[in-house]
């Protein structure tokens, strides 16, 4: 898994390929080391300060994250808003750096890489297709502009980058080509924007793409197109997914595995299947049970949800996060913070009802 | 018979663009019972936003064209003064929560000084309205002293309870609630539906409730009006249109939807929604419509002639309505 990152790398400084064969996770079983992305303890805490000579408080973003996503499979996020999901997804990028913990791909270390080496071998192999493609399209470039700039930046020759832009925006469906290449942004729907920007994710061939939200903006009825367009590029490329999502139905489609995120921990994580249909942790069953199946009998009875909201992550309570909230809640959850226990086969989940 | 508390008759309600006229709202017949939930289902672009500005006479100003008739308790109220809709109709008896309402709070105005403002003009005295404002926002389960507080205290489920509050705080009788969860997590979601339905129970409420989402309306429609290109697809009651869909733009939503519990094959609509400058001519969904592209007895039908309402056999009380060709 190494002999690649030996190759390749011209930096003698960098400790890369050396880090990754020590990298010890039995402390996490369900991480696979030998996974295209393995993050290990993943902490992203930002620092907040209130004053200028005041002691920063630290947002605690992603707290000790540990998960594996391994190519052509999808890992789906799911969490509400604030439970760190696309901290996560944007640490596992490198478009934030870590405070802590390990973060590897392909077998090298790229926890505290800095930009230019990230630059030289990283950045082509990781893209983002971001949640609202009303904005991280940008409104004066050219659809054609837009998927050709990584081209540019990456270095391809001029003669064959037309070609790689037309080849792009047959894959996405957006055809013929010619008719979109000169075309604006704000010339195109919703879903064909969403096209355009996995089109541009997907253009230099990575090997991993993290799809925030890539759908909770667009009409149900896209949603699907959009679904099945992301699941054809992972078949064509092998390229290995997170999905972030707050919405498990439409991950359903989708993904291999799920993490479920709260407060900035992970709280369970399995076979997609496996825990959607037997969720073990409290937090996901209020997940599953707030999320409606379209049935005339609903509006007869209130749906069950969990009170409140998730906490402040500068402040978050004492033992396990989702104690405030949780209908199961004992004394030992306010005191202790739960670990990560198999429950089934696969499935593990941070609660102390399976201690 | 018992009169519909809202009777929509052929509205129509056109836009002046530099492109051309454009059709948002062209023929849209329902009724409502009072008590009733009605849903409005469609894409982005169909006219179901611009059916809720039409119904409280708040449409955008290069509109050149609103005809056809609301009846409001028996009541014209389209073509009245709008003097005397605005005193007499509008945020008293018909009250709205706007698309993406939540965000367009004042962030250097109190949440009280924002929701008394309406009242307060009206001739309600200061403290009298701070008062009402307090209930109401107790009614939606927020505490009182909610009303001191600035936009940027709350999260977005308080955001979305305050602009709900807003809107029942004169005691409505119709409220149209424009896609009231969009912004929002699955959970909270799910609370604020959670309230929507303890409101309508206690407030004695009509709801007109805008979404794009069907598994989401099943939360709380009574009956499901699908809008496509600014016409009525199709409309009857939650057990008929969840349990025999007749549109065939019905049935394509309902197949492109998601759904957790249950295993399905996803499929979905090709194609796009049509310009409302430039709408196909007949049946506005031929070109994506399945059935027309299988049987050829539907050419020179569909593509020619606008289906009108056909009345098909319901389960309910409620008429089962679909603009079709295939149910003459």
């Amino acid at each position: 898994m190494s002999a690649e990152g030996m190759g390749i790398d011209l930096n003698p400084g960098s400790r890369g390929a050396m880090a990754a064969k020590m990298l010890d996770v039995s402390d996490a079983p369900w991480v696979r080391a030998d996974s295209l992305v393995v993050a290990h303890r993943l902490r992203l805490w930002y620092s907040v300060k209130k004053g200028i000579f005041s002691k920063p408080i630290y947002v605690k973003a992603v707290d000790g994250v540990s998960l594996s996503v391994a190519r052509g499979e999808t890992l789906a996020v799911v969490g509400e808003s604030g439970s760190g999901k696309t901290t996560l997804g944007r640490t596992l990028i490198r478009l934030l750096r870590p405070t802590g913990g390990d973060l590897i791909f392909d077998g090298r270390d790229v926890a505290s890489s800095d930009e230019s080496e990230l630059r030289r071998w990283f950045r082509r192999r990781v893209s983002i297709v971001f949640q609202d493609p009303y904005s991280s399209l940008h409104p004066y470039h050219s659809i054609g502009f837009i998927l050709e700039e990584p081209l540019i930046i990456h270095g391809v020759p001029k003669g064959e980058r037309m070609e790689r832009v037309y080849k792009a925006l047959e894959e996405v469906k957006l055809t013929p080509p010619e008719d979109f290449v000169n075309k604006y942004p704000h010339m195109l729907s919703g879903g064909q924007r969403q096209r355009v920007a996995i089109a541009r994710a997907t253009i230099l061939n990575p090997d991993f793409i993290v799809a925030d939200e890539p759908v909770s903006m667009l009409d149900v009825s896209v949603r699907v197109e959009i679904l099945t367009l992301l699941k054809e590029v992972q078949k064509r490329y092998n390229v290995a997914f997170l999905y972030i999502t707050h919405d498990i139905s439409t991950a359903k489609y989708f993904s291999d595995n799920i993490a479920i995120m709260y407060a900035g921990k992970l709280v369970e994580y399995g076979p997609f299947r496996s825990v959607v249909k037997e969720p073990a942790h409290p937090y996901t069953q209020a997940l599953i049970e707030a999320i409606p199946d379209p049935d005339p009998k609903n509006r007869l009875r209130p749906r069950k949800v969990a009170p409140g909201e998730p906490p402040n992550l500068a402040n978050p309570p004492s033992g396990c996060r989702f104690h405030p909230r949780c209908p199961f809640a004992m004394d030992k959850c306010r005191k202790e913070e739960p670990p990560m226990v198999e429950v089934r086969p696969g499935v593990y989940t941070a609660c102390w009802l399976y201690k | 018979m018992t009169m519909a508390l809202l009777d929509v008759r052929n509205l129509r309600l056109y836009y002046q663009t530099t492109k051309g006229i454009l059709k948002a709202l062209d023929g849209v017949s329902f009724e409502l019972e009072e008590g009733e939930t009605l849903a409005v289902v469609g894409e982005t672009g169909s006219g179901k936003s611009t059916l809720a500005k039409a119904i409280t006479r708040v449409w955008e100003r290069n509109v050149s064209l609103v005809d056809g008739e609301i009846y409001f308790e028996g009541e014209e109220v389209l073509h009245m003064p709008e003097d005397r809709f605005r005193r007499e109709i509008r945020w008293r008896k018909i009250a709205m929560v706007p698309q993406a309402s939540m965000n367009a709070l004042n962030p250097v105005i109190t949440i009280g000084e924002q929701m008394i403002e309406p009242l307060v003009l009206s001739g309600v005295p200061k403290g009298e309205a701070l008062r009402l404002a307090q209930d109401s926002l107790e009614s939606v389960g927020l505490p009182r002293d909610v009303v001191a507080r600035y936009p940027h205290q709350l999260s977005g489920g308080m955001k979305q309870r305050v602009v709900i509050a807003m809107a029942v705080m004169t005691r409505p009788k119709l409220l149209i609630l424009d896609e009231p969860t969009s912004a929002l997590d699955v959970m909270t979601q799910a609370n604020i539906m959670n309230l929507l339905k303890e409101l309508k129970a206690r407030l004695k409420l009509t709801y007109i409730f805008i979404t794009h989402d069907l598994a989401l309306a099943s939360e709380l429609a009574d009956s499901v009006a699908v809008m496509y290109a600014g016409k009525l697809a199709e409309i009857g009651s939650s057990e008929d249109m969840y349990g025999a869909p007749a549109h065939p733009y019905t049935q394509g939503l309902m197949a492109s939807m998601p759904t957790l519990r249950t295993d399905k094959q996803l499929a979905y609509i090709p194609g796009e929604v049509p310009s409302l400058i430039d709408p196909p001519r007949g049946c506005r969904f031929h070109p994506r419509c399945p059935y027309f592209a299988k049987d050829k007895a539907l050419k020179g039908l569909c593509d020619d002639m606008e289906p009108p309402a056909f009345e098909l056999k319901p389960w309910t009380g409620r008429r089962h309505l679909a603009a079709c060709w295939l149910y003459k």
